[in-house]
């Protein structure tokens, strides 16, 4: 990552104002948007809008040809352009022709996008923005970082400044008075403007339709007051029909700001009476700018049932902590990473896809079912293959394709981790390593590896088998999960087997964009794991159960080794994380606990792997229940913890605070025991407390409940 | 619905009220133009729409109030207080309210003013969105309005903030003598 991007990311860290803002509004936002759904199935809803929008992005091009049909009958001058700079010069023709001065504009990320207002002033021609926030943000000479709220990172007191020095008045920081100001300020533009500009958020082929949803009112002054109206549409807001508006303003205020609808929406078909009763100019310019190019993307495809509410920002544990502007200049967050990726070139990228920690929390909130982070490791994938993996990846990831070799260093390591290791943990490493133990302490490698331990535990033979898939922290650095989970397995009559050609299941290489080296992970596995029969594939650890049962199909689809495509899903078939065959080994009356125990307090963290990709999380509750454990909830029990596999090694910077208010979370709830069911998180969470001195015990679910066996 | 409607829009920060007839709508809104000092200097006018309401009372009825106009001009409803105006639809499950306004006069009395009189139908509270697409239809409606609640913002540090482009206050005024649908 280049020195400029971990400055930026440094700098937004170290801003006390915009990460205080910004997670006051994350947690807020959560509570509030799932009272604004009440009464609702979110699933339902945005079903309908994904297969509406969908329907639209697989004939664009005739979509937008019956918009501008209709459009046009009804007196509308409808522009299309692939060419963003057809749009600026079209624009500023129809201001040429009209002799336009004054512009004012209601907020529009398509203008963003093509950097419009920088186009209109060099041609002398005065813009205001007037929707509050990016009334400010122009004033300051910046560029919106969200696209709901574009002043987000900015405080009352810069605001204030700001509005002082454009009104020549020393203004103090009462918000209500500030507001006031911009209304006062930007009145007479209103009045004096002889252009408005708008953007839509929905347009509608059938009827020809632009609607604006807005806040403030300014849409209603801007595309009232002056005699142009000019609205400038990407493409991907088009929809055939008229009813597609109603599920789309169900869902874009509840889940942009949380309202059951904004104060205000317009529905603009064809031009208007002016006021002084000549008709309202009224051009509409549908923008495709790379649009058509990523609805012919089968990967991207999706992209284009976006409708820009920002959700996925709003519940980003990266965003909340380093905001808009680390991601670039126009769309940010999530959803901006892969609309940077098409407007702008693959290149612009590089940096902020590394940002995406891939726990998922934008997928179950997206009203219009777009998979952010799946997106984005295919954006992962093709830089990899544009430009090569970078060189020290490249030489880790070439000693993880080769099992013997790779096993051979874990063990060195827990001979050359010995002088660094105080009990199990690892406190300090020197040098470059040192950002990695900031915060937090790795675990010390294990003297055994499971591997060597399963060979010693006698167990029954019995007809039904398990296959146990380790993965390398359980191998390595926590055995005795995998002892705990042969011990429950066992019990139930179950003889767990351990095939040891097991190796790595390629998710740090796969989430690297190093596809190929998670298919050789991925062949080689399916190997080993079926080359003896057994009922189960079991996992303690989500991210290898999703590789298991998801990934490996999909990267060996994706590097066209389709040969593997059946075994690979003859192995996702059998595989299963623990905590649900327990579960199920429970319900069968073949596995029971000790009976009236009353246990601790226990709060239990969700890992992101087993909640939003497998969709665990009342499993290993409901057990740890039975055992005798009194389950006290944490706040955002299902927010990630920072892991993220390589992610701590890579953005250590962003993965020590967002662990921070996890211990933070944990502390609270005043438990003394934690559960979870990944190892990963037991690594960064119990190095996290190791750090940090509390008197918290970090154990995964496993090693709980076969404490709790009946002799 | 009546009561659905009104606990949402209230909710939003809308003032609700309702009356039998359309002469108690005149008393509603005159003794209201009073207490507001409505008055014939600029940043004091009211303006008032034309539409069903003003049809069914007669316009002449209202004449000699001071500082009331029925000539909506931007200039005077810029300088307005008070804007009146027709809408059509209540919706109840969002406490929003719906009108054509393709005539701009109609938009310039509810976004330019700093207060916003809305005379509503009583017999035209739809529950949701769903039946209100029903009854209306881009094609002959060239400017479809929703209003809901006053203007508001939260865009200076996430705190709301109401009246910014639009009017401060949202007075619905609810009169049953106002025959329903038809609009």
């Amino acid at each position: 990552m280049k020195r400029e991007f971990k400055a930026s990311i440094n700098r937004a860290l170290n801003d006390a104002n915009l990460t205080g803002a910004l997670g006051k509004f994350s947690e807020a936002y959560k509570v509030n948007r799932t009272k604004a759904y009440e009464g609702i199935d979110f699933e339902e809803l945005r079903g309908r809008i994904a297969e509406a929008k969908s329907a639209a992005a697989c004939h664009l091009d005739e979509v937008a040809e019956t918009f501008r049909k209709s459009a046009e009958a009804l007196g509308a001058k409808v522009f299309r352009t692939r060419d963003p700079e057809e749009v600026k010069q079209y624009i500023l023709q129809v201001a040429r022709d009209n002799g336009v001065q004054n512009v004012v504009k209601s907020k529009s990320m398509a203008t963003e996008e093509i950097h419009l207002n920088k186009a209109l002033v060099e041609q002398g021609i005065s813009v205001a923005e007037t929707d509050l926030g990016e009334w400010i943000i122009q004033l300051a000479g910046q560029t919106p970082s969200h696209m709901v709220m574009p002043a987000i990172h900015m405080t009352k007191e810069e605001v204030a400044e700001i509005f002082s020095k454009e009104v020549d008045e020393r203004l103090d920081t009462d918000i209500p008075r500030l507001v006031k100001v911009a209304r006062n300020e930007l009145r007479p533009k209103f009045l004096a403007a002889d252009m408005g500009i708008s953007g839509a958020n929905i347009a509608v082929a059938e009827t020809g339709s632009i609607v604006l949803v807005t806040n403030e009112g300014n849409a209603r002054l801007v595309t009232t007051l002056p005699r142009i109206h000019v609205a400038l549409v990407g493409v991907e807001k088009l929809v055939e029909k008229f009813e597609t508006v109603v599920p789309i303003l169900d869902a874009l205020p509840r889940s942009a700001t949380a309202q059951l609808l904004t104060s205000y929406v317009s529905i603009i078909s064809g031009p208007t009476p002016n006021d002084d009763g000549s008709l309202k100019d009224l051009h509409i310019i549908l923008m495709d700018n790379q649009r058509t190019d990523m609805a012919k993307d089968p990967k991207f495809k999706q992209a284009l049932q976006c409708i820009r509410c920002g959700s996925c920002l709003n519940v980003c544990p990266i965003f909340r902590l380093v905001g808009g502007h680390v991601f670039g200049k126009v769309y940010t967050g999530g959803i901006g990473t892969i609309l940077t990726a098409w407007f702008d070139e693959l290149k612009k990228s590089e940096e902020i896809q590394g940002l995406c920690i891939q726990c998922g929390n934008c997928t179950q909130v997206c009203p219009g079912k777009l998979d952010i982070p799946e997106m984005i490791m295919e954006i992962r994938r093709r830089l990899v293959l544009e430009k090569g993996q970078p060189l020290v990846q490249k030489a880790i990831f070439s000693v993880v394709n080769n099992r013997k070799l790779f096993h051979g260093m874990l063990r060195a390591a827990s001979v050359a981790g010995k002088p660094f290791t105080s009990g199990k943990f690892i406190r300090h490493l020197p040098l470059f390593l040192s950002e990695l133990t900031d915060g937090r302490s790795l675990p010390a490698i294990a003297d055994k590896p499971f591997r060597d331990l399963y060979s010693g535990i006698e167990q029954p033979k019995g007809k039904e088998k398990a296959i146990f898939y380790a993965g390398c922290l359980i191998d390595f650095a926590y055995p005795e999960t995998g002892v705990a989970l042969v011990k429950l397995l066992n019990k139930a009559g179950i003889e767990v087997v351990f095939p040891e050609d097991q190796t790595c299941c390629g998710a740090p290489a796969l989430y690297s964009g190093a596809y190929e080296v998670a298919a050789q992970n991925a062949a080689d596995n399916i190997a080993a794991l079926l080359a003896q029969d057994a009922q189960y594939v079991v996992s303690a650890c989500p991210t290898c159960t999703v590789a298991l049962a998801h990934d490996f199909a999909k990267t060996l689809d994706a590097v066209g080794r389709t040969e593997w495509l059946y075994k690979a899903k003859q192995l996702s078939d059998k595989t299963i994380d623990l905590s649900t065959l327990v579960k199920r080994l429970v319900d069968e009356g073949r596995l029971s606990f000790q009976e009236g125990a009353e246990l601790e307090k226990i709060t239990y963290h969700d890992s992101c792997h087993l909640k939003r990709t497998l969709k665990v999380s009342e499993e290993p509750r409901e057990l740890l229940r039975q055992v005798g454990y009194e389950l006290e909830e944490m706040f955002e029990c299902d927010m990630c913890c920072g892991m993220g596999g390589s992610y701590s090694m890579k953005l250590p910077e962003i993965s020590a605070p967002i662990l921070k208010r996890k211990l933070k979370n944990i502390k609270d709830t005043g438990v003394q025991l934690v559960a979870m069911d990944c190892p990963g998180c037991v690594l960064q969470i119990s190095g996290g407390f190791d750090q940090d001195g509390a008197p918290v015990r970090v154990k995964h679910t496993a090693e709980l409940l076969a404490e709790r066996l009946k002799d | 619905m009546y009561e659905q409607f009104k606990a949402r829009a209230v909710g939003v920060g809308a003032e609700v009220h309702r009356v039998g007839t359309c002469s108690d709508a005149v008393e509603f809104v005159l003794s209201f133009l009073k207490q507001e000092g409505v008055a014939e200097t600029p940043g004091s006018y009211a303006v008032w729409a034309k539409g069903p309401f003003l049809e069914t009372v007669g316009q002449e009825t209202l004449a000699g109030v001071a500082g009331l106009g029925f000539e909506v001009t931007r200039e005077r409803a810029a300088q307005a207080k008070v804007g009146i105006s027709d809408m059509s639809f209540a919706v109840a499950d969002t406490g929003s309210l719906v009108q054509d306004q393709a005539a701009a006069d109609q938009r310039l009395a509810s976004a330019l003013t700093g207060i916003h009189i809305a005379l509503v139908p009583s017999a035209n509270i739809v529950p949701d969105k769903a039946s209100l697409f029903s009854r209306i239809n881009p094609t002959n409606s060239r400017y479809i309005a929703f209003i809901t609640g006053p203007s508001r913002t939260a865009d200076i540090e996430r705190v709301l903030t109401i009246g910014v482009h639009g009017p401060e206050r949202l007075i619905i005024l609810f009169v049953d003598e106002l025959g329903g649908e038809k609009r």
